[in-house]
């Protein structure tokens, strides 16, 4: 908290100045208390549930274990920056249709990490669906719908 | 009214949430944020039993940023709240009941300086031998002065001196499952400027929080409100207070806006969770395989404090011989004080605990009988008409047989298809496990509870609608957590009143009465109940009053799904239009009573309806390494209606989900009162990659006085789903496992296995 740093932030395409922060200040905690960017979520801020999962560079990450002052010089994508004009994704189309919301509050990491999983996989089986977001927990769901979301997406992709 | 059900399911949408929350701008109680204000944080007890000798406080007040600290002395009402009755204290003054109990409250202008202020308090505890043991609790000096008991219920009917042909007995145990919602305890306090204040806050029940509250605070109810602010799950663990008194108190000290947000390690002792047992059963049946007898003693561990235990054990009593004829039982269930987490209400409420105790023994009474286990289940399945031990009647649908039927009717999964790369064998992605030493096993399970509350517990709900221009808005305080009540109050009010725009208004006792908990499986029974009579008496008066415009005799006009027709068929005008007035109807709904038990017998109609249902779970098992794989679950599910399929299936997968938990992984470890796993590091809960494949069947026999005949969901799913797997995985191993969760060392070890306890036969 003594050590105060300004730098400044690339998110979701804009440039962000981040005044007199402490340098050991998470993304996860940036982005929520100095961006109010609170559509990236905080269940564990131990990199356990995935509800912070953010892109820097385009790798997939849990935004409470990156340091902000580290990221300096980087792409950072969160949930806010995939449907900037409020038209939907079709991973977010998807995840309505389906039923892949509930209580919503793992949904922004999980549409995060589902749009890395599809950039990297265009048609993931059913066991790399599971194994590639084994690290978002959803607590309401029992995933089913969410994965149904996830094939619905495939499906329309590949026509 | 058949058509108009057709119609509800027809117009099934989706949460009309739902794309707010994938875009990130849901805003979660963690959210909530204002200019000016401050963070609230609390100290807690480290030890399990203490006697606070001093607390000294001066060095946080000095901390850059701190604005003010307060300790029970600056309290500045009734010292206590509860659910049911008020032993729990807003912050400890003399001793601390368990490691968690607040101490001290601070608001700073943020959180690190909080942080730096709970650390610069100094408390001098005189450290205590807690009780621990919920067997020894009774015998034990007092925890509180209540007393160590909260209930001991008694269900005594027929016989008691009968035996069976065949008697099996089993002792059971069940560990401290955490509810695990994701989204913080959290909530913004706001002083409104005349000396009352609004709180914002993540709660199942904002009036039950508000009638705790006021009281509390030293105000008057109406200096007070509510409202329900985005909740990230609940399933129980947000029946009582988190934040709320807290922050609500340093913004009254403060008069600013004060936050506070929980810690998941902190989260682990600022809600309650579910009740350990230990059970012991003996069943007793004739050698053709009929129950005559089921004898039960269950205990429960309350912890340090009551909140619902009483009707947590009042539960376990009941539902304890499952959903079957059972002619004669005798059934004790206690909750008891000890110096443990204070367990209260979670998905099953008492109801999962029994489930598991009499669905092991009804595959040991299988075994005895050499019956195949879902052929004993068939044949004492429970009917409508039968008699509880409660000696209440089974007045409603019981599709008992049928949810058995239809888990039992899906395919069983092939043996190691997707087992490519040892993916699909147990342990997953690190292949340890040794394919020749993989063993499957299939096991069922069925249970039951009640919907809404019990025990002639004041139950009631009430709903307002305006018609305005062509809008409906409905208000309605029920808390949404993400089941969908937003979902269904829509399509109610769309299937009757025929208009698109439907606003919903927030949840808050601001705005209207109670609607009661969201809980007990209830609101859609009841709070949709309550909107379908607001919607219909709506429709009524704008039929009256186009009659009265018109001149036309309002005995020549039907409403007619969103319009008002006449009979001779000539005048057909949507709802939305026929009156240029608004119209505001509020309704008050009740369900049927229901009764008291009586003290020494257990007997009273106790419950207004029930959810069945059944799972039949398959399992591979390493028998070297104990590590399970869930293949897949399939389940049979009473619903009396699905009014919106796709939704009640993630009711039913959610709550699969939860009850695997407890079957494989999921508990709070506590050791002399102190809790070793507040962590999602620690304390596991299923992935993606743990989590089978579910298969569904809705049983649908629409049940009467339900909103459509669409009962509850919430606990069905969580009824059976832990006992199944534990019976897939002793099917598999041959092994006894008599304790969930069933961990890798109970399968390997299990020879030397230490026995458990339970209370004896009384
Ligand atoms: S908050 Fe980052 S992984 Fe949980
Ligand atoms: S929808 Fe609630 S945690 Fe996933």
């Amino acid at each position: 908290m003594d050590e105060q740093i300004s730098f400044t932030l690339n998110v979701n395409g804009h440039k962000h100045e981040i005044q007199s922060a402490w340098l050991g200040e998470s993304l996860l905690f940036v982005l929520r208390e100095r961006l109010n960017l609170w559509g990236t979520k905080n269940a564990c801020e131990q990199g356990e549930c995935g509800s912070c999962s953010v892109l820097i560079d385009g790798r997939l990450c849990c935004s409470c274990l990156e340091m902000a002052a580290a990221a300096v010089g980087t792409d950072i994508l969160t949930i806010e920056g995939l449907a900037p004009n409020g038209d939907l994704s079709d991973i977010q189309e998807a995840f309505v249709e389906e039923g892949g919301v509930q209580c919503g509050f793992c949904t922004p990491g999980m549409v995060v990490a589902v749009h890395d999983l599809l950039e990297a996989n265009p048609s993931p089986s059913s066991l790399e669906i599971r194994e590639a977001l084994s690290g978002n927990l959803c607590r309401c769901t029992g995933y089913g719908r969410i994965e149904a979301a996830v094939r619905r997406v495939v499906e329309a992709r590949h026509g | 009214m058949a058509d108009l059900a057709d119609k509800v399911v027809a117009g099934a949408r989706t949460r009309p949430d739902g794309k707010v929350k994938v875009t990130g701008g849901f805003a979660v109680s963690s959210d909530l944020h204002m200019e000016d204000m401050l963070w609230g944080a609390t100290l807690r007890s480290p030890h399990a039993s203490a006697r606070i000798v001093s607390i000294d406080v001066s060095k946080a007040e000095l901390v850059p940023g701190i604005v003010a600290v307060m300790t029970s002395k600056d309290l500045p009402a009734k010292p206590t709240y509860g659910l049911l009755h008020a032993d729990q204290p807003v912050l400890a003054s003399d001793v601390v009941r368990f490691e968690g109990d607040p101490v001290a409250i601070v608001a700073g202008e943020n959180l690190e300086a909080c942080r730096r202020a709970l650390r610069a308090i100094e408390v001098i505890y005189e450290v205590l031998d807690p009780v621990t043991d919920p067997e020894l609790a009774e015998i034990s000096p007092p925890v509180h002065p209540d007393g160590n008991l909260f209930r001991r219920v008694v269900i005594t009917s027929g016989d008691p001196e009968i035996q069976g042909e065949i008697i099996v007995e089993g002792v059971y145990e069940v560990g401290m499952q955490d509810q695990a919602f994701l989204g913080p305890e959290s909530g913004l306090a706001v002083p409104d400027g005349k000396g009352g204040i609004d709180l914002y806050v993540a709660t199942q029940g904002p009036h039950q929080d508000h009638r705790q509250l006021a009281p509390c605070l030293g105000l008057e109810p109406e200096a007070v409100r509510v409202q329900v602010a985005g909740v990230g799950g609940a399933f129980g663990g947000r029946e009582d207070f988190s934040v709320h008194p807290h922050a609500c108190i340093l913004a009254l000290k403060t008069n600013r806006p004060v936050k506070m947000s929980y810690l998941r390690n902190e989260s682990f002792v600022g809600h309650l969770h579910r009740h350990p047992a230990r059970m012991r059963f003996r069943h007793h049946a004739t050698r053709a395989g009929d129950l005559v007898k089921v004898e039960a003693q269950i205990l429960l561990d309350g912890g340090a404090y009551a909140s619902t235990s009483a009707f947590v054990a009042s539960n376990a009593a009941r539902f304890a011989c499952g959903p079957y004829k059972v002619p004669n039982a005798h059934v004790v269930a206690t909750c008891v004080r000890t110096n443990n987490h204070p367990c209260g209400a979670m998905r099953g409420f008492g109801a999962v605990q029994a489930c598991f105790g009499h669905e092991s023994q009804m595959d040991k009474l299988a075994a005895a009988l050499d019956m195949d286990p879902l052929q004993l289940r068939l044949r004492n399945a429970m009917q409508t008409g039968d008699r509880l031990p409660t000696g209440q009647v089974v007045h409603v649908p019981a599709p008992v047989r049928e949810c058995l039927e239809a888990a039992a009717a899906f395919p069983l999964p092939p043996t190691a298809v997707d087992n490519q790369d040892g993916y699909g064998l147990p342990g997953g992605a690190g292949r340890t496990a040794d394919p020749s030493r993989v063993r499957r096993g299939v096991g069922f399970a069925v249970g039951f509870k009640n919907i809404a509350y019990a025990e002639g517990y004041n139950d009631d709900t009430r709903a307002r609608c305006l018609l305005h221009q062509g809008r409906a808005t409905i208000t309605c305080a029920v808390a949404e957590l993400g089941q969908g009540f937003v979902t269904i109050s829509r399509q109610i009010a769309k299937a009757i009143l025929g208009v698109d725009e439907i606003d919903l208004a927030p949840a808050s006792t601001g705005l209207i009465g109670s609607a009661g908990s969201s809980a007990a499986s209830r609101q859609t029974y009841m709070s949709g109940a309550a909107v379908e009579r607001v919607c219909h008496e709506v429709a009524a008066r704008a039929k009256q009053s186009f009659a009265q415009q018109h001149s036309i005799d309002p005995e020549s006009l039907l409403v007619d799904g969103g319009f008002i027709v006449s009979k001779d068929g000539s005048i057909r005008i949507p709802i939305a239009h026929a009156c240029p007035e608004p119209i505001e109807v509020e309704v008050y709904h009740m369900h049927p009573p229901t009764a008291p038990m009586d003290e020494r017998t257990g007997q009273g109609d106790t419950d207004v309806s029930w959810l069945f249902g059944a799972q039949r779970a398959v399992v591979d098992v390493d028998l070297d390494l104990g590590l399970v794989r869930v293949v897949q679950i399939t389940t049979g599910q009473d619903v009396g209606r699905a009014l919106n399929p796709v939704s009640v299936v993630g009711q039913i997968e959610g709550g699969i989900s939860q009850g695997m938990g407890l079957a494989v992984m999921e508990e709070v470890i506590s050791v002399n009162g102190l809790v070793k796993n507040p962590s999602f590091t620690d304390y596991l809960i299923p992935t993606f990659a743990d989590m089978p494949p579910v298969e569904v069947s809705f049983i649908e026999e629409p049940e009467a006085g339900a909103p459509f005949g669409a009962k509850g969901v919430g606990e069905t799913p969580s009824l059976a789903s832990t006992a199944a797997v534990a019976a897939a995985i002793r099917a598999a191993t041959g092994l006894d496992l008599p304790r969930v969760p069933i961990r890798p060392e109970d399968i390997v070890f299990a020879a030397s296995a230490k026995p458990l306890s339970a209370p004896q036969f009384t």
